[in-house]
């Protein structure tokens, strides 16, 4: 139950969006540069959304974007993007939006295995806020790291 | 007993749901098989469900059911899912 390693390319600090799609497409950009999809997937990302709602805001201050397994997935990855400022997706409760992970799986059971582990870093109540304050890269490895541990 | 998760894609966020509702039925001591599926397959995959979980936004989606359909508010939130959970199980 181990994250995807999380290369310095797939996580970005302090990006700035101006909404929901932008930062969305931050996520999905750090997965194509760390060589996990192409750009369709970020497509697929946004319209998950745009048909559904923004039922992809799971927590307060975190939004998962993700999309169906396919061919625009070459590896299984992760990225993490905090927000120089908060964007609001339109959620009932968990706006706004600090940190935007953005999930990519080959296979629906790889994707459950990395949600495993996000589920182990995230149920702390803390690692949100933290995340989104991280300084560094390596602070963010940190705390998903130290939570997969616990 | 059957738990369905639903979430757009069936991946993702219904998995979250699928991995700490498993967590809580552990740890209420109750046995029941979760899966996470998407919207599009969920009158067939939870057509012998007890429970679906998932987000307001799939509510209406979901349509009629025999299963009790909650809504999850803080995916990470176990003691909301346990409580919840605990409501529509026991």
């Amino acid at each position: 139950m181990t994250l995807p390693e999380l290369a310095d390319r797939a996580i970005v600090l302090r990006a700035r969006a101006a909404d929901w799609r932008e930062a969305v497409r931050i996520a999905g950009d750090a997965l194509v540069d760390s060589g996990c999809t192409t750009s369709e997937y970020t497509d697929a990302m946004i319209r998950m959304v745009e048909d559904h709602g923004p039922y992809i805001v799971i927590a307060p201050g975190l939004a998962l974007a993700h999309a169906r397994p396919g061919g625009a997935v070459r590896c299984d990855g992760l990225s993490v993007v905090t927000l120089a400022g908060p964007v609001d997706f339109g959620h009932a409760h968990h706006d706004p939006v600090r940190v935007v992970i953005g999930l990519a799986g080959v296979a629906p059971d790889a994707h459950l295995a990395a949600v495993a582990a996000l589920a182990n870093a995230f149920n702390d109540s803390a690692a949100i806020s933290a995340v989104a304050d991280a300084p560094t890269r390596e602070a963010v490895r940190a705390i998903l790291e130290r939570s997969e541990r616990s | 007993m059957k738990i369905v998760t639903i979430c757009g894609a069936g991946i993702g966020s219904s998995g979250i749901l699928k991995v700490n509702a498993e967590r809580v039925l552990q740890r209420l001591g109750l046995e029941a098989t979760v899966v996470a599926a998407d919207i599009g397959s969920v009158a067939r995959v939870a057509a012998d469900a007890q429970v679906i979980l998932t987000s307001a936004e799939f509510v209406e989606a979901i349509g009629p059911t025999r299963a009790d359909v909650v809504v999850i508010e803080n995916y990470f939130d176990t003691d909301e899912l346990s409580r919840k959970l605990e409501v529509a199980i026991g």
